[in-house]
């Protein structure tokens, strides 16, 4: 404002009035914001509200209309365990869980540093194929897959999900080449000075720095697979010993003729170890998240 | 020049790390492709393969599930996809303006995204019916009446666009990153000139955020060609079915209205055992989604150009 800098003394008390005014609408802003953020933050959270609040229902109030649990019954939580296999589905989910994030970081960052690290031809096609791999429908190649493990007679397990993250995971390679890439050449061209082979490289010097990025792709693959319902519902459906939480947790309803209480309740136990790691593991999911948006 | 035998070298040795990735490659993307171009000629159960020429695709063109199928899936794509950027967008550009409590609106607005599909989709079948959920309760309170959501065929997808609007939090902490990248002497030059917070937004942020917008558009529009989960599960659980063995339940409850192309090629291919047409079926879901990889691959060729 070079004009009120100059301005002559009788418009002096147009300026603090302007001042105020000024003032005045940075409060209404900061109230509107904020405002805004924590009405949009109740919608965020509501639901997940409500899944409590109707968790802990008697059966009689479920099937009214009302919000508010007259009497709140915890042993709904317990009335799940006893009515399903849930732990049955919890013990193949981790075992999914489990061994998926473990073999595809063991296959996958040997990949993700060829692609961040050596310099050689089809380098960029490599990286390409790597992109138009993790952006293939899975639906697109599942019957000639599905005949494969059918021939094994591996249908009915978990197997055909679990073995193929041996051969890497498109995502997750994706995921790590753009972190590997943040660290320093100068760090690896050190060590090759140094004597040391690619893979002494990669064990000292690139993995102790990676640690971030592999903790981010390490949760994320878990809970693709905590997550997973597609797979599971394609090779395991057919054999209730192989169902994960998420196949149970579609049947339960139906298949337990249970309210939405209990239903509610089966939901919470599922959805729970996900917020509970989340917690914990906050700035890991959001600076990963973010990793994958970036560009190349 | 001595760096030709040295990059040699290297490309042997890139060779052999990326191989169990080459593998992969191999078995669960090239080959089933071309099996799936072959197997899309031929009458296969599972059991047996008979050669039938062009019957499947001729009995593509005039199935009328397959059609409603693909129509259902462009309605998630032209509407879902610019509902959750615009949201997502809003939601991370409300963030930057906050001045307190930025962190925890992050964590809040994250959090569904985050829980896991099948579990948000059986509380969203919930919240949103019609008899004992909250959420028709609360349009009453100001006086909306409520449809029924997952058991009306006008409705279904609007519930299911919910949905994807609750668990946009994923897009929304990418956008939040963009935004703080804006230099903030751009936006002080602006002010100086005069430019109002809509034209600031237009003139500065817009430009400088594309790339990103662009990228998760195009990444949106390739995962809701695959949309799957959430259709399947509301479905199921709105018409009170199950996934047990022996069970025959035909996706897209309620009348068709929630079945997408890769439903409908999973209930050809690994329920009816229809398998060279549930190849026709990929193949078309392939045709969709490289046509948008293609757009994506070109973003990355520009990136790595300025990259290096």
């Amino acid at each position: 404002m070079t004009a009120t800098l100059v301005a002559p003394p009788s418009q002096a008390a147009g300026r603090r009035v302007r001042v105020r005014r000024g003032r005045g609408r940075k409060v209404l802003y900061w109230i509107a914001t904020h405002a805004t953020a924590v009405a949009l933050g109740i919608a965020f959270i509501g639901p997940l509200v409500f899944v409590l609040l109707t968790a802990v229902m008697s059966d009689t109030q479920t099937l009214t209309d009302e919000l508010w649990p007259h009497t709140w019954n915890w042993g709904n939580f317990g009335e799940v365990f006893a009515k399903s296999p849930i732990l049955l589905w919890l013990r193949n989910t981790m075992i999914y869980a489990g061994l998926g994030t473990l073999f595809t970081l063991v296959s996958s960052i040997p990949v993700a540093y060829a692609l961040a690290r050596f310099r050689f031809r089809g380098r960029r096609l490599a990286f390409l194929l790597v992109i138009t791999m993790m952006m293939l429908p899975p639906q697109v190649v599942a019957v000639p897959i599905y005949l494969i493990w059918a021939r094994l007679n591996l249908t009915g397990t978990l197997l055909p999900l679990i073995l193929p993250m041996l051969l890497g995971d498109a995502f997750s390679i994706f995921l790590l080449r753009q972190f590997l890439l943040s660290i320093p050449r100068d760090y690896t061209d050190a060590a090759r000075v140094d004597g040391c082979t690619d893979f002494r490289t990669l064990i000292r010097v690139v993995l102790p720095m990676a640690k971030p990025g592999i903790a981010a792709v390490a949760l994320f693959q878990f809970f693709y697979c905590w997550n997973d319902y597609y797979g599971p519902l394609l090779y395991a459906a057919t054999n209730v010993d192989s169902w994960t939480l998420s196949v149970g947790l579609a049947s339960f309803k139906a298949l337990h003729s249970v309210q939405w209480n209990l239903t509610m309740a089966a939901t919470l136990l599922v959805m729970a170890p996900v917020i509970i790691v989340f917690f914990f593991a906050q700035k890991v999911f959001i600076e990963g998240v973010t990793l994958t948006g970036v560009k190349g | 020049m001595a760096s030709v035998p040295l990059r040699r070298r290297e490309g042997f040795r890139a060779l052999l790390w990326l191989s169990p990735w080459l593998v992969g490659f191999g078995v669960f993307f090239a080959y089933p492709l071309l099996a799936t171009v072959y197997f899309s000629f031929f009458n296969y159960d599972l059991f047996s393969l008979k050669f039938n020429g062009l019957a499947n695709y001729r009995y593509f063109l005039q199935d009328e599930r397959a059609w409603l199928s693909i129509r259902n899936t462009a309605w998630l794509v032209a509407v879902m996809v610019p509902a959750q950027v615009l949201f997502a967008l809003g939601v991370a550009q409300l963030i930057t303006k906050l001045k307190s409590g930025v962190g925890f609106f992050r964590t809040l607005f994250y959090l569904p995204s985050l829980v896991p599909v099948t579990a948000g989709t059986v509380a969203f079948v919930f919240l949103l019916n019609p008899a004992t959920g909250p959420f028709n309760r609360i349009l009453a309170l100001v006086g909306i009446s409520g449809p029924d959501w997952f058991g009306d065929k006008d409705w279904s997808k609007p519930g299911l666009t919910l949905l994807a609007m609750w668990g946009v939090g994923n897009i929304m902490v990418i956008f939040l990153a963009a935004l703080l990248d804006v230099p903030r002497h751009l936006y002080e030059a602006a002010a100086i000139d005069g430019a109002g917070a809509w034209r600031q937004f237009r003139s500065i942020t817009l430009p400088t955020i594309r790339p990103v917008l662009m990228f998760s558009a195009v990444t949106g529009v390739i995962y809701t060609l695959q949309y799957f989960t959430q259709a399947m599960i509301a479905s199921r659980v709105a018409a009170g079915v199950t996934d047990a063995p022996g069970t025959s339940f035909v996706p897209g409850y309620p009348e068709m209205s929630t079945l997408t192309l890769p439903q409908w090629l999973f209930q050809t291919g690994f329920r009816d055992y229809t398998m060279g047409y549930a190849c026709v079926l990929a193949l078309v879901l392939f045709g969709a989604s490289m046509v948008f990889t293609l757009i994506l691959l070109r973003q990355f060729r520009g990136f790595e150009e300025v990259a290096s």
